[in-house]
């Protein structure tokens, strides 16, 4: 694990809950998120993980608690203020623009950096002409960082699925986030899918500094490249720490293992 | 979020009962306004027989069956040429015996119609999403007119359930020259009344009934205790294309059987929406209040706006039912009885 | 072998970027275009421009508009039509009120006016959708219907609620033959077919795809679905009312409201889903389609009916329309969603490759 030159926090979640209906998603969880390191979420299925990272990009709303990221504190985030304010995010099932193309699917990501008007726009002038093709170097980049040059033209659809976890990732990293909610981004992969992935990961925390937080099943990829480690279980946070200190949590082992009686 | 919504629903509400009340206070006649409420709500009653044969395909498949306006069409017009033929081809009598005949027959071509709309049109498409399934059935509706037409011919038929065209008064003690009611709205109502009735046993005491509601509550669950699903998706296309025919011989019976009716089709969307899309009753209730609504504001509300705004004449009907749909859509989707909707990501 | 790029290399991204880029496509689009320009006019009779190539134009645009909206943005509208009839009652208006003003001037406005108009019938797209917002644009196409029909100050206080319009003038340049009337809508159609591409390919068409696609995740990118919905209305409603103001001008010259009824809107659908959602040259093929069937049926049926000694009256030639357009419907969103610009398309892929397999 390389050295990484962790800061302060710029992510804070305090004491949020959510339930939908009766049912108690998340319970009372906080935890915080430090600059540039690499903080894993895991626990067993249904623990939460998927509705924490939800809450935090603002796409649900918690009943209770606030969420601080960079200093601004909100209980009630929303979607286009956490795009804006840099959370980038990738979803477990993938969420890919099926009708678009590789290059379509990163440059939707550029979204909020584009802004000429629709009269520019459709008159294909200067200003909409030179953005395009600024937003296209930009992305370039992402792609060549990604290896998928390729499949660039190709609609994603018609992409192996691998390569469809490599597309939700560069469309999230073409926004530049600051902090990056990976949802299980390794599911599904094989062996050296998975090591690319990691790889990935791992570059991007180190050459971009970006904030990673990830949700993941497989214990040794999460042993491996986070820093810290919070563990939920039925909606509670029973661990947080080094992935040292987290396995040998007694009650983290409990919930993974069940009692021995 | 209950509580957000519940202001405007008032609110809607609040202004429908005014409507409904307002002519009672500004002068005009008791009678009169019997006979417009009357009127309407029998209106409203054939627009449910046409929204039930929605419900109920909706209800069992989830497939909004755009084409039941071109099935009501269809079935009329076949009921009232084969009524008129058999007597030439097999020598039975005009009149009942014909029509009774020509029922039957048309109720068994209504169940091949649905046979060949299920296997051509619904189960290739039952993965899609709702509006693509709409627009076939969009494109079934147009398939249905000119094949209707191309075999039972285009003119304006009628269909002669021997009831009198004369209308008849009630009441005339209580109210000055008694209130004017339709006969054939009446045995309209009864017919539509007597249907529900027959469905409603049907749903609940018959096997296939229970199957039916099983599917409608759960597709996979239904089949994984064996339901056989695209049997009974069949057989749900079929009791629409009955309630089609039924409604087609009362809609026929009274206006003749003409094109206008296919655009029935889309007057019934409202009434889903109003009453909610998997609820029989709502369809019912949903009818009535269409119904009520636009004569209403045809003979009550138009008047006075055409002297307002100096207007060429009402046709308030044209767009009541879907704006007040719209306005629904927006208080309450799901409708008065319809089920709520949770959205997952 | 004809149709191989070797050879055509992109060195920036303006190139790759580019509308056209296969050399091939790009000299088969100009000469189409020069063609339509040089030839057509003097070899089509007037009949073929009144009743084939002025109304294909015309029609095209709209199925245009209406494809931004329902197969880029994934909407739906079931009353198109009656952001058409704005369009045309707005120019009427426009004409009546200040008849100094230049057509095409007349048109942009009239535009603006339906993309309004078009903007506020989309609201409820931000709360509703699918199915359900269908029923909403129906109620826009009834609602304005019953307006244009009813409130005399749109059509001038008409005694037979029908409007008839006066030749065009633009820039001293009186419209008014059939070879004049081509050439202006082809000028039009062509640009704005132009624009919707540019659009498509920009960050706002990109939006629209991607609330199509997935809308949530939409969001999460920053996109935000009230820009992209409402764009998407007024861009749409813009293109209706400018094809509505030509339809009732140069196609029709007088209309009374249900020239614009809910047949046309269905009409129009049925276009776009024949022709392909999501591709503007679908939509003129769609549109090429539903003009000419019903034509090539007329002449067609007689001509069979006597080689199977029948006679097929013309009720019957619209019946069978009716019948061929509801099972082409059913077919192409049973089998090919994309429609006819998809086969087309994939005919283009196998061309490249000919006389290779593969």
């Amino acid at each position: 694990m390389s050295e990484r030159d962790i800061g302060e926090v710029i992510l804070d979640v305090r004491n949020i809950s959510l339930s939908f209906g009766g049912v108690k998603a998340l319970q009372n969880i906080s935890f915080d998120v430090r600059e540039h390191e690499v903080r894993a979420i895991i626990g067993p299925n249904g623990a939460g993980k998927s509705s924490m990272l939800n809450c935090i990009n603002g796409v649900y709303h918690p009943q209770g608690g606030e969420i601080a990221f960079l200093g601004e504190v909100r209980s009630d985030m929303n979607t286009h203020h956490a795009a804006e304010s840099g959370i980038g995010r990738t979803f477990q099932n993938l969420a890919l623009f099926k009708g678009m193309s590789v290059i379509d699917n990163l440059m939707t990501g550029r979204n909020l950096k584009m802004k000429t008007g629709l009269l520019a726009q459709a008159f294909h002038l200067g200003p909409a002409r030179a953005e395009e093709v600024r937003e296209r170097k930009f992305v370039e980049h992402i792609i060549d960082f990604l290896e998928i040059q390729a499949y660039r033209k190709t609609p994603v659809g018609r992409l192996p699925y691998g390569l469809q976890k490599r597309v939700d990732l560069g469309r999230a990293l073409a926004g530049e986030p600051r902090l990056l909610l990976l949802d299980e981004p390794m599911a599904g992969m094989n062996m050296e899918e998975k090591q690319d992935m990691c790889r990935f990961v791992l570059d991007i925390n180190d050459e971009f500094g970006t904030t990673i937080v990830l949700i993941e099943h497989d214990m040794s990829v999460v042993m491996d490249i986070s820093d810290r480690v919070v563990v939920l279980d039925y909606g509670s946070k029973i661990g947080d720490g080094t992935p040292d200190e987290v396995r040998s949590n007694p009650e983290v082992i409990k919930a993974y293992l069940g009692e021995s009686h | 979020m209950a509580a957000k919504k519940n202001g405007p629903i008032a609110a809607l509400g609040a202004v429908l009962a005014a409507g409904l009340l307002a002519p009672l206070f500004t002068g005009s006649a008791p009678g009169f306004y019997i006979e417009v409420l009357l009127g309407g709500l029998m209106a409203g009653v054939l627009y449910s027989l046409v929204a039930l044969g929605f419900v109920l395909i909706f209800k069992a498949s989830g497939v909004f069956n755009f084409a039941q306006g071109a099935m009501v069409l269809f079935a009329a017009l076949a009921l009232a040429r084969l009524a008129e033929w058999l007597p030439g081809w097999i020598g039975i009598p005009a009149g009942y015996p014909a029509l009774a005949l020509a029922f039957v027959l048309a109720a068994g071509i209504m169940v091949a119609v649905a046979w060949v709309i299920e296997r051509v049109v619904l189960r290739p498409l039952v993965a899609q999403d709702p509006v693509a399934l709409l627009m076939a059935t969009l494109g079934v509706t147009f398939f249905l007119d000119g094949f209707g037409q191309t075999i039972w011919g285009s003119n304006i038929y009628a269909i002669n359930l021997g009831i009198s065209k004369d209308p008849t008064f009630i009441l005339p003690s209580v109210f000055q020259g008694g209130i004017l009611i339709s006969k054939e709205d009446l045995v309209a109502t009864v017919i539509a009344t007597a249907l529900v009735i027959l469905l409603a046993l049907f749903f609940q005491k018959t096997a296939t009934g229970r199957a039916l509601r099983a599917v409608a509550d759960d597709h996979q669950a239904a089949q994984s205790i064996g339901i056989p699903l695209n049997r009974i998706w069949v057989i749900v296309w079929s009791v629409a294309g009955f309630v089609a025919l039924v409604a087609g011989m009362v809609w026929g019976s009274k206006l003749g059987v003409q094109f206008s009716i296919a655009q029935l089709a889309l007057k019934a969307l409202p009434v889903v929406i109003l009453g909610g899309f998997t609820s029989i009753p709502g369809a019912i209730v949903g009818g009535l209040i269409i119904g009520v609504g636009e004569k209403m504001s045809e003979v009550f509300l138009g008047p006075p706006l055409v002297k307002l705004w100096d207007l060429a004449g009402g046709g308030i009907e044209n767009w009541f039912a879907y704006v007040l749909a719209l306005l629904f859509l927006m208080v309450r989707p799901e409708g008065l009885f319809g089920e709520k909707h949770i959205d997952r990501v | 072998m004809f149709y191989r790029e070797n050879g055509q290399f992109k060195s920036s991204y303006r190139e790759d970027q580019q509308l056209l880029g296969i050399r091939q496509d790009r000299w088969f689009i100009f000469a189409l275009i020069a063609f339509a320009f040089l030839a057509v006019p003097y070899l089509a009779s007037d009949y073929m421009f009144r009743a084939i190539l002025i109304p294909f134009l015309i029609v095209s645009l709209a199925a245009i508009g209406l494809n931004l909206l329902v197969g880029y943005c994934g909407q739906i509208s079931l009353g198109h039509a009656a952001f058409m009839s704005v369009g045309a009652y707005a120019a009427y208006n426009l004409v009546v009120h200040f008849p100094q003003l230049n057509f095409i001037v007349v048109l942009v406005l009239a535009g603006f006016i339906s993309a309004l108009i078009g903007t506020v019938f989309g609201l409820p797209s931000l709360q509703i959708k699918g199915l359900y917002l269908g029923v909403a644009t129906l109620a826009a196409q009834f609602f304005i219907d019953w307006v244009f029909a009813r409130v005399k100050w749109f059509t001038n206080y008409s005694p037979s609620g029908s409007v008839s319009t006066a030749q065009i003038d633009m820039l001293g340049w009186t419209v008014n033959t059939p070879v004049e009337k081509y050439l202006m809508v082809l000028a039009i159609v062509i640009v704005f077919a132009l624009m919707a591409k540019n659009l498509v390919r920009g960050h706002i068409g990109r939006s629209w795809m991607a609330m199509r696609d997935m809308d949530v995740a939409a969001e999460v990118i920053g996109i935000r679905p009230v820009h992209a919905k409402l764009s998407a209305f007024a861009v749409s409603a813009f293109y209706a009312g400018v094809a509505g103001a030509l339809w009732g001008f140069v196609h029709l010259g007088s209309w009374e409201p249900a020239a614009f009824s809910i047949n046309f809107s269905l009409n129009l659908l049925f276009m776009i889903i024949i022709g392909g959602m999501g591709s503007i040259l679908g939509s003129f093929i769609g549109a090429a389609f539903i003009v000419l069937l019903p034509i090539t049926l007329n002449q067609v049926l007689p001509v069979m009916g006597r080689w199977v000694g029948m006679n097929f009256s013309t009720a019957f030639a619209s019946h069978l329309e009716f019948m061929i357009f509801g099972a082409l419907i059913i077919f192409f969103l049973v089998v090919e969603p994309l429609g006819l610009a998809r086969l087309w398309s994939i005919g283009k892929e196998k061309l490249r490759l000919w006389p290779f397999p593969h």
